[in-house]
């Protein structure tokens, strides 16, 4: 069977989107960048393992009133809703501890509020 | 607090938003949704009020205590109904062609069925309860340590 | 320097991910032999309609307990950071 899309398309728009996340964690120095750099990783990653799972002309997996058609695949979709969720405990974790740490050193710089104090 | 007409709009959608995601939980073995989805919507509704009347107001009636225990009974239902069929394996299917949940839908496309699923749709009701409560409490404490005030013990 | 290094490294990853886009499966063919097990049987074995729903909570229900607990976890630390604020500033007063 040949395939629908030329040159595996959504393969290269997660390698796009994990290379721009991975530039913003590396030379960001601002924490709230940082924590957008790890949403948009989250972002690609999820969206890697949807289209992992598609199959050509395919329908929803739910037997009620479903259309003609073959099914696409349901694991990937799963783990997808299971990582959707790990993503926004992740999120909530880490803007609570921006919070707390500009609170104690009233900064917000990566590198300036690593130091401990007294 | 904001403006009297989106006070009086809230108090109208807040009831919608809660049949919406209730009726997105029940129906979550016959259509797409489920637990996670439903829990979700219901606390984006709550999301709704607490911007809407001001946080310090909301505090008042919707404790963090009452919050804790709809959580932890939310996850004792889904643990409960995993070790139930500890007698073949744990987390058996032990309510298929019983008189509870128990028809078997024919194979291929048909109408739904609500009475089908087994063990499925309680599962369902207890994740939703959990993620209802977590995510409002998330939302809850954020906004009150946004305007300045603490939580209550 | 520290950023020469890291800007090579980075240049690595990406054209690792590049080439092994191109070498994955053709997008729309996927190799599929559990999920056609599990689109088959699922209706008279655990007697759902929602093929996801039981592939959730039926054949992979361990997930949905991990998943739960770091729910759990996140809403504890969550809630327990918000509180911990008045008494240091009291402490310090």
């Amino acid at each position: 069977m040949t395939a629908t899309v030329p040159f595996n398309i959504p393969f290269l728009a997660v390698a796009a989107l994990i290379g721009i996340a991975l530039y913003i964690i590396i030379f960001r120095r601002n924490l709230i960048k940082l924590v957008m750099g790890i949403v948009i990783l989250q972002a690609g990653v999820n969206l890697f393992l949807i289209t992992l799972g598609y199959r050509e002309a395919g329908v929803a997996p739910i037997y009620t009133n479903v259309p003609e058609g073959v099914m696409v695949l349901p694991v990937p979709q799963a783990l997808t809703l299971t990582s959707i969720v790990i993503g926004v405990s992740i999120l909530a974790l880490m803007l609570s501890m921006i919070v707390h740490t500009y609170r104690h050193t009233g900064d917000i710089d990566a590198e300036r509020s690593r130091r401990m104090k007294g | 607090m904001m403006s009297k007409i989106v006070r009086t709009i809230s108090n109208q959608l807040i009831l919608l938003v809660l049949i919406f995601g209730l009726y997105i939980i029940m129906h979550g073995h016959v259509t797409p949704g489920g637990g996670f989805q439903g829990g979700a919507i219901v606390a984006s509704g709550a999301a709704l009020i607490i911007v809407a009347f001001g946080s310090y107001e909301i505090q008042k009636r919707l404790k963090e205590r009452h919050l804790s225990i709809l959580e932890s009974g939310g996850a004792l239902i889904f643990i409960g109904l995993a070790f139930a069929g500890m007698a073949t394996v744990f987390f058996y299917n032990f309510l298929v062609g019983s008189p509870v949940f128990g028809h078997i839908p024919p194979f291929g496309s048909n109408p739904g069925d609500i009475w089908t699923g087994g063990v499925v749709p309680l599962m369902n009701i207890g994740v939703g309860l959990k993620v209802l409560a977590g995510l409002s409490a998330i939302v809850l404490a954020m906004a009150l340590a946004a305007s300045g005030e603490e939580m209550e013990e | 320097m520290r950023r020469v290094v890291a800007a090579v490294c980075l240049g690595v990853v990406v054209v690792f991910l590049v080439v092994s886009a191109f070498l994955l499966h053709p997008f729309g063919d996927p190799p599929s032999q559990m999920d056609d097990y599990m689109i088959q049987n699922s209706q008279n074995e655990t007697g759902t309609n929602n093929v996801v729903a039981a592939v959730l909570f039926d054949y992979r229900g361990f997930d949905t307990l991990g998943e739960a607990t770091v729910l759990f976890t996140a809403v504890t630390g969550v809630v327990m950071l918000f509180r911990a604020v008045k008494k240091k500033e009291e402490e310090n007063k």
